[in-house]
């Protein structure tokens, strides 16, 4: 069922040698999280237990969205909470209390532990254990961190979901379970594709609302939309879940691949896939050639971000010609990555972690065509005349299936035509 | 412990990349994780600056901790030598870092580097942003600057701005050029602008211009006691301030030369018949000491508006705030809880906010027009136009921001008069703001039939006749009606009560 596609590439960069580095980053933490999931999940409070920099980090992330009272807070550590440890859980206590009576909406609580917490050892578990036997029924208490000596941006998404799978309920049913936050409008479309192949019910993690049917057991089969949950992969693996290996959806091919492992799976056949599929694929098809006409034969640079990277670069690659230099991604497991890595062409060094530096030396050098970086290296990346796309749009967009594809190649493209645009208009 | 949704200001080491950032020839070697590059963005991104802030991160992890976090900040700070050869560097710890205990001032002491490496020690969990730059900024002058003779002309050193500052690019023109028409030549300033060599000689000024108390008093206060150098205490914000200022440079600088106030446009603007509708405006004031407290004087004396509400996050300069605040007749409002400010301002219903960004997003939600006149501020209060709040022409610029948030004279009579036409109504906000207007967010029960509010019902009419009023005074007018009928031991609110209300708070 996957005829149309192009074959996949003679030698891929699955074993390209990975040029590891250790220096300095220059990333967000896992907290960053928080700003998509508070609403993806509508009855959730995140409350950070951290410093002023953690509340500010947030705040600044967030900095461009609603404002209204958001569904997360920081719990700021003081002075006091410094000195001892029992104080500090005693005034968590009293935190979460005063929260939870201000937002009788709250059905969920996630603990989130930031780098202060962790290293007083403040243990957020315990307290956890403590808080959910304290408000039940109605609120569910559960914990993770999102410190930046443990997590990296995206990854702040995998420890909350892995903190979640432990107590998803137990079933025996045969069940396709998607796991990774996307936009509900991406979700629906998802949905809709799977329900016309005859794929049902389908569970998400996570899931609108602490009530959904969402379980977990032997029979469950997982497929990822997401491409940085890898401690969710093994959290589910360990409840007996199998997952389904496949390239992440972005892009007509990556969707079409994606979606073809997942019918694989569950035993649906190419006549049916390809009725379901042909028209979105055409559109998909269609909507991205018009960006591709910008980027076809430009060349990209990826420093590490959001581990969409390398997806994201085969998309570019194999869909809108371009062709990626360095392909740069926080953390690579192979488990999750490998399927994409399969698909990218042979050419591009591949690095996992960051100096930044140097790695400034490296793209300086190398004078890409576009560079895909985060929000403190971008604009000065731009006045020393190189075009960026900052990469947190990549995760704050909704990219991912059929009718985004053309969105995700013009949010690309947007770059280079913008410059294009300025120059012809000065000269 | 201390429950926050959205903070005034950042960690005491955002406050010293502030400074680090606004100098050149200056770098920071923070001892911070990952995450904490987030500080990165607040520059590039909202203040549009086109470099990297001068900071390393040493960006430890949990695997390095309790084994070689202290050679991992050797090792970036030598890095950041080598590559950046500045000409001096500070370095510190942000909160995470002051937890681990490995003294960055020590060790990059005993690293044998031939520039000056000035430690900070900006106290985490007690103190804030503005201290963190204030601090930085002290550190840096006490560790530099030398004693040297006094230049020939009398000269002054301007203190205080810093990156990420509001207006403090056009501020400091504005005031440089002010001083120029005085014959005061500027020496220094700093931090904005400065290397570590100009801070050096900065002893060589006659007094010091201190624009900003928040971020440069402490050193101020230094250089007055290290060089004799007295420092200005008025802020020129408004006519009647730079008109002070004035007066205390001469004073201090002896200077006689006359002043050109020709482009001082505002108080015939101010006094332009048009103006007469903003008599007696309520305004509620938030923000920074520093600049509430000049804004509060601008909107009593400069514009005629009644100040309704006044206030100020930051703690340190609370007791000027609490005086003026009860010479003007407001109890003061000191706290860095935006929920609190939300509920003052809710409670004050004034007609226009003079805040913050958070005070515009309050603005926003219950629908009162607003101004932006403090820090923190968002990316589009970084003006691509010459905008100082200093200065005559900073007078200039602020009767336009003042003015331009509110509804138009006449067409504040006309939405009086003809209240229901379909096309022409509040809701659609003052017409010279096309789409961009503040839309009311009204409870929607109120919307349908007669509701509780406290323990008095509007009947239906009066519910109507309420709607008939423009929104930006109909929360002043609900509420008032309300106190006014409960005061009176109603239970009912009828037109007449309306009415009677109307009259008994009669201006
Ligand atoms: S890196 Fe650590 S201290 Fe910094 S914002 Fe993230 S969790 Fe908080």
């Amino acid at each position: 069922m996957t005829e149309h596609l192009p074959p996949p590439p003679a030698t891929g960069c699955r074993a390209t040698p990975v040029l590891k580095e250790r220096g300095q980053r220059e990333v967000f933490c896992g907290l960053t999280g928080i700003i998509w999931l508070h609403r993806k999940m509508q009855d959730a409070f995140f409350l950070v237990v951290g410093s002023r920099t953690c509340a500010h980090l947030l705040q600044s992330a967030a900095g461009v969205m609603i404002f209204a009272e958001p569904r997360f807070a920081t719990a700021i550590l003081e002075e006091s909470d410094l000195a001892g440890l029992n104080d500090a859980h005693a005034e968590l206590d009293r935190t979460v209390s005063e929260l939870l009576a201000r937002r009788p909406d709250i059905r969920q609580l996630f603990l989130v532990g930031s780098c202060p917490s962790e290293v007083i050892k403040l243990d957020l578990a315990r307290a956890a254990e403590r808080l959910t036997v304290e408000h039940a029924p109605r609120v569910r208490v559960l914990n993770y961190s999102g410190s930046g000596i443990e997590t990296t941006f995206t990854q702040g998404e995998d420890a909350c979901l892995a903190a979640m799978v432990p107590v998803l309920p137990e079933t025996q049913a045969d069940e396709l379970l998607v796991v990774g936050a996307l936009p509900d409008v991406v979700e629906d479309q998802m949905l809709g594709l799977l329900d016309a192949m005859g794929i049902g019910p389908v569970r998400l993690l996570p899931a609108r609302h602490v009530d959904a049917d969402t379980a977990v057991g032997p029979n469950t089969r997982f497929a990822l939309v997401q491409p940085f949950l890898g401690d969710t992969h093994a959290a589910l693996t360990r409840r007996g879940a199998t997952h389904i290996p496949a390239p992440f959806p972005f892009g007509e091919e990556g969707t079409t691949a994606w979606l073809a492992a997942v019918a694989r799976a569950f035993g649906v056949d190419a006549e049916t896939f390809a009725r379901v599929t042909e028209a979105p694929r055409a559109r998909a098809r269609k909507a991205i050639a018009q960006a591709a006409e910008t980027l076809r034969a430009k060349s990209v640079f990826f420093f590490p971000d959001s581990q969409l990277e390398i997806p994201l670069a085969r998309f570019l690659a194999r869909e809108c010609g371009m062709e990626p230099i360095e392909v740069g991604s926080p953390y690579i497991h192979d488990a999750l990555h490998g399927p994409d890595l399969d698909l990218l062409p042979a050419g591009p060094a591949i690095s996992e972690g960051q100096d930044v530096d140097k790695q400034l030396d490296r793209c300086r050098a190398a004078a890409p065509d576009l560079t895909v970086c985060g929000l403190g290296l971008a604009n000065p990346l731009e006045a020393e005349g190189l075009s960026t796309k900052w990469a947190i749009e990549l995760v704050f967009t909704p990219v991912h299936f059929y009718e985004q594809a053309g969105d995700l190649a013009a949010l690309f493209a947007r770059s280079l035509k913008r410059r294009a645009i300025l120059q012809a208009a000065t000269t | 412990m201390k429950l926050t949704v959205w903070t005034y200001e950042g960690p005491p080491h955002v406050g010293a990349i502030r400074v680090a950032t606004a100098m050149k020839g200056l770098h920071y070697v923070l001892h911070a994780p990952q995450g904490d590059t987030y500080a990165d963005l607040l520059f590039t991104m909202i203040e549009r600056r086109d470099h990297r802030p001068p900071v390393t991160y040493t960006t430890f992890q949990a695997r390095d901790l309790g084994s070689d976090t202290a050679s991992l900040f050797r090792t970036a700070c030598q890095d950041a030598y080598d590559r950046f050869e500045p000409e001096a560097i500070i370095v510190g710890a942000s909160c995470t870092a002051e937890l681990i205990q490995d003294d960055p001032g020590g060790l990059a002491e005993t690293m044998g580097l031939p520039v000056p490496v000035i430690p900070l020690e900006l106290p985490s969990y007690q103190r804030k942003e503005a201290f963190g730059a204030d601090e930085t900024f002290y550190r840096i002058v006490r560790a530099l600057a030398q004693p040297c003779e006094k230049t020939a002309r009398v000269s002054c050193n301007i203190l205080g701005g810093t990156a990420l500052g509001f207006r403090h690019r056009d501020d400091i023109a504005e005031i440089t050029n002010l001083l120029y028409e005085l014959g005061i030549e500027v020496n220094v300033c700093a931090p904005l602008g400065a290397t570590p060599a100009d801070i050096a000689r900065m002893g060589a000024a006659h007094f010091n211009v201190l624009l900003y108390p928040e971020t440069g008093e402490t050193a101020a206060r230094h250089l007055e006691r290290a060089f004799d150098q007295p420092y200005t205490k008025t802020v020129p914000i408004g006519t009647n301030a730079t008109r002070a200022f004035v007066e205390e440079v001469r004073a201090l600088s002896g200077s006689t030369a006359p002043l050109d106030d020709r482009s001082l446009r505002q108080t015939w603007w101010t006094r332009s018949v048009d103006s007469t509708y903003l008599t007696g405006k309520r305004v509620f004031i938030f923000g920074d000491a520093t600049h509430a407290m000049a804004m509060a004087k601008v909107a009593r004396d400069e514009m005629g508006f009644e100040v309704a509400g006044l206030g100020c996050y930051n703690r340190e300069f609370a007791r000027p705030l609490r005086a003026l605040a009860k010479e003007m007749g407001v109890e003061p409002l000191i706290t860095d809880d935006y929920l609190e400010v939300e509920r003052a301002i809710e409670a004050a219903q004034p007609e226009m906010i003079l805040g913050t960004q958070m005070e515009r997003h309050i603005g926003k939600r219950l629908g009162i027009p607003c101004a932006v006149i403090s820090a923190p501020v968002h990316v589009q209060d970084f003006p691509a136009r010459y905008s100082p709040v200093m200065g005559f022409e900073g007078a200039n610029v602020l009767f336009d921001t003042l003015v331009h948030p509110l509804v138009m004279g006449l067409e504040e009579h006309l939405l009086h008069m003809f209240r229901e036409d379909f096309e022409f109504h509040d809701a659609a906000g003052p017409s010279h703001h096309g789409g961009h207007a503040p839309k009311p967010v009204e409870a929607p029960a109120t919307e349908e039939a007669p509701a509780a509010t406290g323990e008095v019902v509007w009947l239906h009419d009066a519910e109507r006749e309420l709607k008939k009023i423009p929104f930006f005074v109909r929360g002043k007018a609900r509420r008032n009606t309300e106190t006014f009928a409960m005061g009176q031991g109603l239970t009912e609110i009828s037109i007449d009560t309306l009415y009677e209300a109307k009259a008994h708070y009669a201006r």
